[in-house]
């Protein structure tokens, strides 16, 4: 005799990674480390950005860092190559965004022992990164001058999770039509609380205004003395 | 195209619930996807019709979307109104102190399966 039945489930996708994201911070609370999930468009600088600010925050922080790509171990080689610090390649196999899941298993595969900063380079994506939460305590997100200062309206979640946004490339500002004052407007009618910096990698403009926040922000989750 | 990622783990899911209550097939899975939970509903069908031929319980299973309004509340004035229309400026009070209440979710609500029952002696 076959039986037909129907079983209530009631679950939530998108809060079921919320939920793995609490197990995340406290992974990292007790262990004393600040994570920070670094998020942009493909090709806006997070690497370069990364290998510059790394050095001003090492000698202070011991500092790790998970580089996710669809494929290839190329970022993964320059962190190491220009900070020498403790690097991760983590692959997603085709998936657009970190799950918390999988933002667990590299905090794993990094080892969190020795650490007190870590970065999440995410996926390059402007999308999805930002409808995932990783359990990172920060969330940063870059905004390069030839993607427009009128992204923060196109793409509003993005912008909206960000607790910091670093406007980049700022050398190649005048080739481009990019008005600083339009993109801080933008951004603020997303978020009013988030912080903006405008940085060059390149010359290294700004980079150390990032860096003392980070810094700020990182002590007052570790309280190192 | 994150459809696919969340169609994995809405799967993974319901494999397990079968799995746990030990049914023979799922033949049916409900879902309520909220208009603003940024998926897109035929994607999600094609993502699930691929992903289910891979599965132990899912291989004829049909899925069902309950599409859930988005409803912003405004804490100015108290007002609610839909999100798809207004966005985060509330269109009674022109306030942006707004949250989303609701339309937001991925629910797998429930699933129906057939079971053999032995027949008893």
């Amino acid at each position: 005799m076959k039986l037909m039945e129907t079983y209530l489930i009631k679950e939530d996708i998108i809060s079921r990674n919320n939920e793995k994201a609490k197990d995340v911070r406290s992974l990292l609370e007790g262990k004393g480390v600040f994570y920070i999930n670094l998020m942009s468009s493909p090709g806006a600088g997070k690497t370069t950005l990364l290998s510059k600010l790394i050095p001003l925050l090492s000698a202070e922080f011991r500092t790790g860092v998970i580089e996710a790509d669809i494929d290839s171990d190329k970022d993964a080689l320059a962190i190491e190559r220009e900070t020498g610090v403790r690097v991760i390649q983590m692959h997603t196999g085709g998936a657009c965004h970190i799950t918390c899941q999988m933002s667990l298993e590299a905090l794993e595969a990094l080892g969190t022992d020795g650490l007190d900063l870590i970065f999440l380079e995410n996926i390059g994506n402007l999308v999805c990164p930002a409808e995932f939460d990783t359990g990172a305590d920060m969330n940063l997100v870059l905004l390069s001058v030839p993607e427009g200062d009128d992204k923060p309206l196109k793409y509003p979640l993005m912008f909206e999770v960000a607790n910091a946004v670093a406007v980049t490339k700022l050398d190649v500002a005048p080739v481009f039509d990019f008005n600083g004052d339009t993109a801080v407007g933008n951004i603020k009618k997303r978020n009013k609380n988030a912080k903006i910096f405008f940085t060059c990698a390149k010359d290294g403009a700004g980079v150390e205004e990032l860096a003392q926040y980070i810094r700020e922000q990182a002590v007052k989750k570790i309280r190192k003395d | 195209m994150h459809e696919l990622g969340i169609v994995m783990n809405a799967v993974r899911q319901v494999e397990k619930a079968a799995a746990d209550n030990g049914v023979q097939k799922v033949v049916g899975v409900t879902m309520e996807i909220g208009e603003v939970s940024t998926v897109v509903p035929e994607l999600f069908l094609d993502a699930f019709n691929w992903a289910k031929k891979r599965t132990r319980f899912l291989g004829d299973a049909q899925l069902e979307m309950i599409i859930i309004e988005g409803r912003t509340y405004c804490q100015a004035c108290g007002e609610t109104y839909r999100t798809t229309e207004y966005g985060k400026k509330c269109p009674h009070c022109g306030s942006d102190e707004t949250y989303l209440l609701t339309g937001d979710q991925v629910i797998i609500k429930d699933i129906t399966a057939v079971s053999e029952e032995e027949e008893s002696e």
